[in-house]
């Protein structure tokens, strides 16, 4: 039986230049001819009360992305054809990856395919970039020079460093001699190789921007995992924050703590740094107010904004820096059709950037555009969960979690009175809970 | 499509995975989704990994889910994260979370 959707599929494939099969599209070069007419069989428009004919195009396969993938694929009972356009090979973690630093763990670790999810759930991985968005026309420029159509474009893009907020920063990068790190990956390898081959009696120097910026406590967890790292290989070398915050931002006594504790004479924390410029050669961070500072290993963190394809499609309309969404669907309120999810949005009250808040976006919008497309209001009463454990040492955990239910006199999504809540204290209990939870979330994305 | 739809039900059924098929309406995907507010720690429609430091909910008689999510909320049952999360859902919501994952079928083998 030929539907219309399979011919649409079949002259897709062919587009794509792929011969047949739901999967196997990874790494083909994709090439849509807009004057071909051949993804125009069903137009953008039709797909209303369609499922079956109705395409959803997901840009970044990160804990928003490739969640939003599947759950667009499950929650239509894999009616709606789902692309996924991601530019890496595979999924690698960032929870999880700052115990890579401390070398305990590989990057291998916290890496997953994306090969399930197209085996698994019949999403299309394109492996490329999406380098515009016309989204009037509904159409997804690929970095190759590919097209591809859509009905409703879910961006999940991540975080882009403001390079220019921080002198020399960026060429210092990009040379590899000032790293970030804050993108999980070979940058967390080459981190790991500056920490390993510093000798004893070193500095690492870790600089944090003014929030919100991605995983609130990631930084604190990653000062407290080097630390332990040198407390047992170079006992002699220190591990020093610079934050341009006025406190710890996140699970802050506990951190305290546990810097008081076991960290006493290796950690020292230093709030209201705000970092301004590196000087790469001389291993220098230069800062608004204070004196500069001179370290062996710097890990300076820039401020960040909105992923660099939601800003330049013109969504980051919340201070240039955050996209602001409708919180039913998650839709951007400058751009009809175009969803964004993660770390991208202007968040709501106490709303973590994080993986696990990404994962909850993308399971609200995924049932918000199967609900429109099935010609169903959204639902009225989402719900978002966000549970994050960070690591104190190698054996040990702290949590925080939360509930936020969404409000409709105010229009957003608020924490529920009364729920969540932080660990009392670190514990090895919750360190099997965490390898838990990221295997299950990893799964819950993925597979 | 339906077709692709079928051949995924199959393999679903054959790996003994319930599959949430069958006639889908807006207050079925609506508790879906409900359900998916679990899913991050206790595996996709309430099927946990099998090295899971949590139970798999999906099949659990819904008396149960109800019991102890209620037991979690109301302090009665100690907890890490969960008695934090379970005081986010009202009793409705424990109820559809419970009546959803009973229905989904058994565990993954």
């Amino acid at each position: 039986m030929m539907t219309t959707s399979m011919k649409r599929r079949d002259v897709l494939l062919k587009a794509l230049g792929a011969g047949a099969g739901l999967a196997g599209l990874s790494g083909c070069v994709a090439r849509v001819d807009r004057d071909s007419g051949a993804v125009s069989v069903v137009g953008a428009m039709n797909a209303i009360g369609k499922p079956d004919v109705a395409r959803v195009l997901v840009v970044g396969g990160g804990y928003g992305g490739a969640t939003a993938a599947k759950y667009v694929r499950l929650l239509s009972q894999y009616k709606i054809e789902v692309v996924l356009v991601e530019p890496d090979a595979a999924f690698v973690s960032c929870p999880m990856s700052n115990l890579v630093l401390g070398g305990g763990r590989t990057i291998a670790d916290v890496t997953r395919p994306y090969a399930t999810l197209e085996k698994q759930h019949g999403v299309r991985v394109v492996r490329d970039m999406i380098s515009s968005v016309d989204a009037t026309q509904r159409i997804a420029v690929l970095a190759s020079g590919g097209e591809i159509r859509y009905d409703k474009l879910i961006l999940s893009p991540g975080v882009e460093m403001m390079w220019t907020e921080i002198t020399n920063l960026r060429a210092a990068s990009q040379q590899g001699r000032v790293l970030q790190a804050w993108k999980a990956g070979p940058e967390t390898t080459a981190l790991r190789r500056q920490i390993e081959t510093m000798p004893d009696g070193g500095v690492f120097a870790i600089a944090i921007p003014e929030a919100p910026y991605r995983c609130p406590p990631g930084p604190y967890e990653r000062a407290c995992i080097v630390a332990n790292y040198f407390k047992a290989a170079k006992p002699r070398s220190k591990v020093l924050i610079l934050d341009a915050n006025e406190d710890v931002t996140s699970k802050g006594p506990l951190f305290k703590k546990v810097w008081s504790e076991s960290y006493k004479g290796i950690l020292e924390y230093r709030p209201q740094h705000k970092a301004t410029g590196v000087d790469a050669a001389t291993g220098t961070i230069k800062f608004e107010i204070q004196e500069d500072v001179r370290a062996a290993v710097l890990n300076v963190l820039p401020p960040m904004r909105a992923g660099a394809i939601a800003v330049q499609t013109g969504l980051a309309n919340s201070n240039a820096r955050w996209c602001n969404v409708n919180w039913l669907n998650f839709e951007s309120t400058a751009a009809r059709h175009i969803h964004v999810i993660g770390d991208s949005i202007q968040i709501a009250a106490l709303m973590p950037k994080s993986g696990h808040m990404a994962n909850s976006h993308a399971k609200v919008t995924a049932a918000a555009i199967v609900a429109e497309l099935s010609g169903w209001d959204p639902d009225p009463a989402p719900m978002l969960t966000n549970t994050c454990y960070s690591f104190v040492d190698d054996k040990r955990t702290v949590h925080i979690a939360s509930v936020h239910a969404y409000s409709e006199d105010e229009k957003t999504f608020k924490p529920v009175p009364g729920a969540g809540g932080l660990s009392p204290a670190p514990n090895e209990q919750e360190a099997s809970y965490a390898w838990s939870w990221a295997r299950s979330i990893w799964a819950d994305a993925l597979a | 499509m339906k077709r692709a739809a079928r051949i995924v039900a199959a393999a679903a059924a054959l790996s003994g995975v319930a599959t949430f098929a069958g006639a889908q309406d807006a207050a079925a995907l609506r508790a879906r989704s409900l359900v998916a507010t679990c899913a991050a720690c206790h595996g996709t429609d309430g099927h946990a990994m099998p090295s899971a430091a949590v139970p798999g909910l999906s099949g659990m008689p819904a008396a149960y889910i109800v019991e102890q999510m209620k037991a979690f909320r109301s302090g009665a049952r100690a907890g890490t994260v969960m008695p934090q999360l379970a005081k986010g859902y009202s009793d409705a919501q424990i109820e559809q979370l419970a009546e959803t994952l009973a229905k989904a079928g058994a565990a993954k083998p």
